[in-house]
């Protein structure tokens, strides 16, 4: 039984059960919509999750590469009639290109300096994107059309709840295999000592590049899919706020852990949507709870959640 | 030609020399031993070899390279590692993680394989962890395997660290303080894994505060007071030699210090 839930299978299996069962559990189309938000989120999330719960590196600025990857798909289609699929791909080579050149440098620094550094890049383009209005549409935001796949228009709740949970599952098992690998193990190293991981042989600098890459490209995957799913881009979803709501969701959730990145994601994206019922207290409540969820489970929901059931077991 | 050598090596730190012009080679297949009272620059001399910190002089050679101020990764590359007096363990990880990590250098480093799972990166893990679980034997933690790092005893930690530093296959090692805060039988268990490692063919260059294990273990002894270089000999010559007596124990010293070690 242990050995089974260690497994490195074990955590994208267990999503994509969770994808399948909610398809049966979910009563009405608008679930099912909130759920593919969800799903979009998470996989944001579990790669901003292997640059700060793995590799110990904080970024303020992802939501920059998130909306980079949302653009992408909504000004490539409609400036060079770009399949919506090439503009997706497009957007993240970008990003992985941006990360790698400003990764250098900035991840040069450590703790809160690194947390402004990634903060101010992560401004730069949300001003980007509300500047360029030209291109952007600017503080409106711009519309995206509709995505066909050999002839068929995909369209409807449904089809986007399955689209985006696939993607989770693929983005979570490559993020398990990614952890359990010796790329993993640099990263996991560099996190507890850096000095005890260049020692091993390691190359740190490069090893905080290559991570930032990956969740780089994680963010405007996740990006791309939202655009598509809203058929329709803001600036919102670049700029600081969303950020923060990134690192929270992986905070609530569970550093380093790919789990607790979509509990993460799912409880900032389903609770606002329960509280609506609740008018003017709304963000009040919101605010409660996380505080309430961080005393309780301070190393987030899922790590603390089992902790406490193993120690049950003893 | 020696394995190591180290040609007037120094730094200072805001006008203070805490190394000062030190010299000194290691041999295969031998134990060079660096003493000297607290503050004496020992662990900054191993900062200083090991790539830590910069030299402001002198040079470091490793198998006839020079190699000063390469950075420590690439002087694990060239076969350098070490150990910390102050613990540098992955707590996060379990012992046989932490000696996984040590295997970096040895491992296949295909991005695109690792994300994917390939099965050359599956088969890289496996061997790993096998390397790993021969080395947490050999240094007798083999039990500690599935312990997070976290969770381990003191004395157990210090043997973790060379188990990493083993499992890069160094030519040379440089073990700083290994026996500290270790009890009589965990001391003799470190100095019996010493000789093993040297008689391998390691050159290994210890620091350590534990006289007794120093002198039963060394072929040369270095001994370094206030960052210089106060004598160079065999235990035997260290040992009466009445300028390290004085450092350790004052002008009134060589009584006493006959008293204590007879």
């Amino acid at each position: 039984m242990q050995a089974l839930f260690s497994h490195r299978l074990a955590v994208p299996l267990v999503i994509a059960a969770l994808v399948v069962a909610l398809s049966f559990a979910l009563p009405s189309s608008f679930y099912l919509r909130v759920a593919a938000l969800v799903w979009i989120s998470a996989i944001a999330v579990i790669g901003l999750n292997l640059l700060m719960g793995y590799a110990g590196q904080v970024s303020l600025g992802h939501a920059g590469f998130f909306g980079l990857g949302a653009y992408a798909v909504a000004v490539l289609p409609a400036q060079f009639s770009l399949h919506p699929l090439l503009a997706a791909l497009a957007g993240a080579l970008v990003c992985g290109l941006i990360a790698f050149a400003v990764g250098r440098p900035i991840l040069k620094l450590k703790g809160h300096y690194l947390a402004v550094a990634t903060l101010g890049f992560g401004i730069l383009i949300a001003m980007a994107i509300s500047n360029e209005s030209w291109l952007t549409g600017g503080p409106d935001g711009m519309p995206v059309s509709r995505m066909t796949l050999f002839g068929w228009r995909v369209r409807g709740a449904e089809t986007w709840y399955w689209i985006t949970g696939g993607l989770l599952v693929v983005g979570a098992w490559i993020a398990v295999n990614l952890v359990a690998s010796p790329t993993g193990r640099a990263l996991r190293a560099l996190h507890d000592s850096e000095v005890a991981a260049r020692v091993a042989g390691i190359d740190v600098a490069r090893y905080k590049v290559r991570v930032f890459v990956i969740s780089a490209v994680y963010a405007s995957v996740a990006g791309s899919a939202l655009a598509l799913v809203n058929g329709f881009v803001t600036p919102e979803t670049a700029n600081f706020l969303h950020s923060i709501e990134l690192v929270t969701m992986v905070v609530v959730g569970g550093m380093g852990s790919i789990l607790g990145s979509v509990a993460g994601a799912a409880i900032l994206v389903v609770l606002p949507q329960l509280l609506t019922t609740f008018h003017e207290y709304e963000h009040m409540l919101l605010g409660l709870m996380m505080m309430v969820i961080m005393i309780v489970l301070r190393s987030g929901i899922v790590p603390s959640l089992a902790a406490l059931f193993q120690r049950r077991r003893k | 030609m020696s394995i190591l050598s180290v040609q007037d090596i120094g730094i200072a730190f805001g006008g203070v020399r805490a190394v000062d012009n030190v010299s000194f080679s290691a041999e295969t297949g031998q134990v060079f031993s660096i003493i000297g009272p607290n503050g004496a620059g020992k662990t900054t001399l191993f900062n200083l070899v090991s790539g830590v910190y910069q030299p402001k002089t002198g040079q470091v050679r490793l198998d006839g390279e020079a190699v000063t101020a390469l950075e420590p990764n690439r002087l694990a590359e060239r076969g350098l590692s070490r150990t910390f007096q102050n613990l540098q363990v992955f707590f996060r990880m379990t012992a046989r993680e932490n000696v996984m990590v040590g295997r970096h250098l040895k491992e296949s480093r295909g991005l695109l394989a690792h994300l994917l799972a390939l099965p050359s990166t599956l088969r890289q893990n496996r061997e790993s962890a096998e390397i790993a679980d021969a080395l947490l034997s050999r240094v007798g933690l083999a039990d500690y395997a599935d312990t997070p790092a976290a969770s381990m005893p003191y004395g157990a930690l210090k043997r973790l660290e060379i188990a990493r530093a083993l499992a890069a296959d160094p030519k040379v090692l440089l073990l700083d303080e290994p026996a500290a805060g270790c009890n009589p039988v965990e001391t003799e268990e470190i100095e019996k894994l010493i000789r093993t490692i040297a008689d391998d063919g390691v050159a290994v260059v210890l620091v350590e505060h534990d006289m007794k294990l120093v002198m039963r273990i060394s072929d040369r002894v270095l001994v370094l007071d206030q960052g210089r270089v106060l004598a160079e000999g065999k235990g035997a010559e260290i040992r009466s030699n009445p300028k390290v007596i004085e450092a350790y124990l004052g002008t009134h010293g060589p009584r006493e210090a006959n008293l204590a070690l007879n």
